[in-house]
């Protein structure tokens, strides 16, 4: 018998040659208790929380918690159903109401996740003889999209609106064409040039799609992401999100004005053939997505903290993803794979935790820590955490450009 | 239309900057098993492949595309 899990044994290797030397594994963290969304204990220590997406804070909202907590006792912990099946009920409609409120759409259909809605959707859209054009950063789900379709699939260079363009222009004219954008680069934190890539898309006749998950609730107006920051709005033609960033739960979705929009239910493999989400979940979900309309402070009180975060750090020498903040994330650019791993040990030792992100996650060859806001994160926090980078820094040798 | 020699000689070229272990070059090189490239490698190598022969060869062919040999044909009908 061949073992099927033999391929394994090089990335296993690594890990476990990490582990043995006394290092912490980077994918194995486990949260204790969690005392507030920016606040949680990990390894038993009181930890200040600066990598969880959970950018409005709305884990812990007592409105929030309060629909949950309804729901579970008057439907029950689950629907043990599909949505097109048992697994619909009340609390499923409201939440696409509350979607459709938010983005002024006429459609709105929930997921189970936000990766399983750009697995239905981009695999769904674009069938044989079309083209999916993604850029080349894009998350996993919609590489994942593009591999469960039978579509073809070309890729153009991150964020190049002239690379766009030319290959877009390579393609049959007389072919469908979706091209695949997101709001906030998630690894990065850099946002699209959304205006101009939508012009060239329409230009060529493409439909499009653009991923908010990064910039729901804090870009724009009415905080309906980079989309409605950049006024393209009545163009693009497909929205995807998440629940498990800005909102505060878990989930996914699609809103649209597409006119056959809704024939999407009858066709979508992953939301057909999975359970549909728990009660509580789409309750607690409709209730956030309602208060995150109208939460102006508090989308204030994040982007104030992101540009002070932002500041500190490039104050202190670091390399950061993007000259400015963009979004709600900051990525701090590392030399390589061990020192990245020791700082990022260095600052969970000291009570602040971080993502570590590397490549293929990362684009070709980029280590990372990567920060992500909350709205909730107080200055004394802020001014914490950059206090544990520069001794972290100190602590692992990193070289810093200006001195601290 | 570029003869297939030409086509190879040219995908080589374009290879070499990414054969960080100098690997010996031949028709039956794999990318992944001889030169270790990981998938955003193999993808960034065919956005210049596409640029330099002004076509489009989509992702979705590249499990087929195994060797530099396969390679070097599906660039020669794509650009016959
Ligand atoms: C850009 C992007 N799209 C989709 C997802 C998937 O979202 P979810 O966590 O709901 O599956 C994520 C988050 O991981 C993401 O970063």
């Amino acid at each position: 018998m061949i073992d099927l899990l033999d391929k394994f044994d090089a990335i296993a290797g690594e890990r476990q040659a990490y582990l043995d030397a006394g290092g912490r594994d980077p994918v194995g963290v486990v949260m204790s208790k969690v005392l507030s969304p920016t606040r949680a204990v990990i390894n038993g220590r009181e930890t200040i929380l600066m990598g969880t997406y959970n950018y409005m804070g709305m884990t812990f909202d007592p409105d929030v918690i309060a629909a949950s907590e309804a729901a579970v006792r008057d439907f029950g912990a689950g629907t043990t159903g599909s949505r097109s099946l048992n697994g619909t009920y009340t609390s499923h409609r409201e939440c696409e109401a509350a979607l459709k409120d938010f983005y002024g759409t006429r459609h709105g259909m929930v997921f189970s996740t936000g990766y399983q809605a750009n697995l239905g959707v981009v695999s769904t859209l674009a069938g044989r003889g079309d083209y999916v054009i993604l850029d080349a950063d894009s998350h996993a789900s919609i590489y994942d999209g593009c591999s469960m379709g039978n579509a073809d699939v070309v890729r153009f260079r991150h964020n190049s609106v002239e690379d766009l363009d030319k290959r877009l222009g390579r393609l049959p004219a007389e072919a469908g064409k979706l091209v695949v954008l997101e709001g906030v680069y998630s690894m990065l934190g850099d946002i699209a040039p959304l205006a101009e890539m939508v012009a060239v898309a329409k230009r060529h006749g493409a439909m499009i799609l653009v991923d908010e998950a990064h910039a729901m609730g804090f870009f724009g107006e009415h905080g309906r992401g980079v989309t409605e920051a950049a006024g393209v709005e009545d163009q693009v033609d497909f929205i995807i999100g998440t629940f498990s960033k800005s909102v505060g739960t878990v989930g996914g979705f699609c809103v649209s004005n597409h006119p056959k929009f809704e024939a999407l239910r009858l066709v979508c493999r992953p939301y057909v053939f999975t359970a549909s989400l728990p009660p509580s979940i789409v309750a607690s979900s409709a209730v956030s997505i309602r208060k995150l309309m109208h939460d102006t402070a508090k989308r204030a009180r994040l982007w104030d903290s992101t540009r002070a975060m932002h500041a500190g750090l490039k104050a202190r020498g670091f390399t950061l993803g993007t000259a400015t903040a963009e979004s709600a994330i900051i990525a701090v650019l590392m030399p390589d794979q061990a020192t990245t791993l020791a700082m990022w040990q260095a600052l969970l030792e000291h009570g602040v935790y971080v993502n570590f992100a590397r490549p293929p996650a990362t684009p070709t060859g980029t280590y990372l820590l990567r920060c992500s806001l909350c709205a909730e994160h107080t200055p004394e926090q802020i001014a914490a955490i950059l206090r544990q980078f520069d001794a972290a820094a100190a602590a692992v040798g990193l070289r810093l450009a200006v001195a601290a | 239309m570029p003869a297939r020699e030409t086509i190879y000689a040219r995908i080589v070229d374009l290879i070499g900057p990414l054969n960080k272990k100098a690997v010996p070059l031949a028709e039956d090189t794999s990318f992944s098993n001889d030169l270790e490239m990981d998938s955003l490698t193999v993808m960034d190598l065919v956005a210049n492949i596409e640029d330099e022969w002004d076509i489009v060869l989509p992702l979705n062919m590249l499990p087929e595309l195994e060797t530099i040999g396969q390679v070097a044909d599906a660039v020669a009908k794509l650009t016959k």
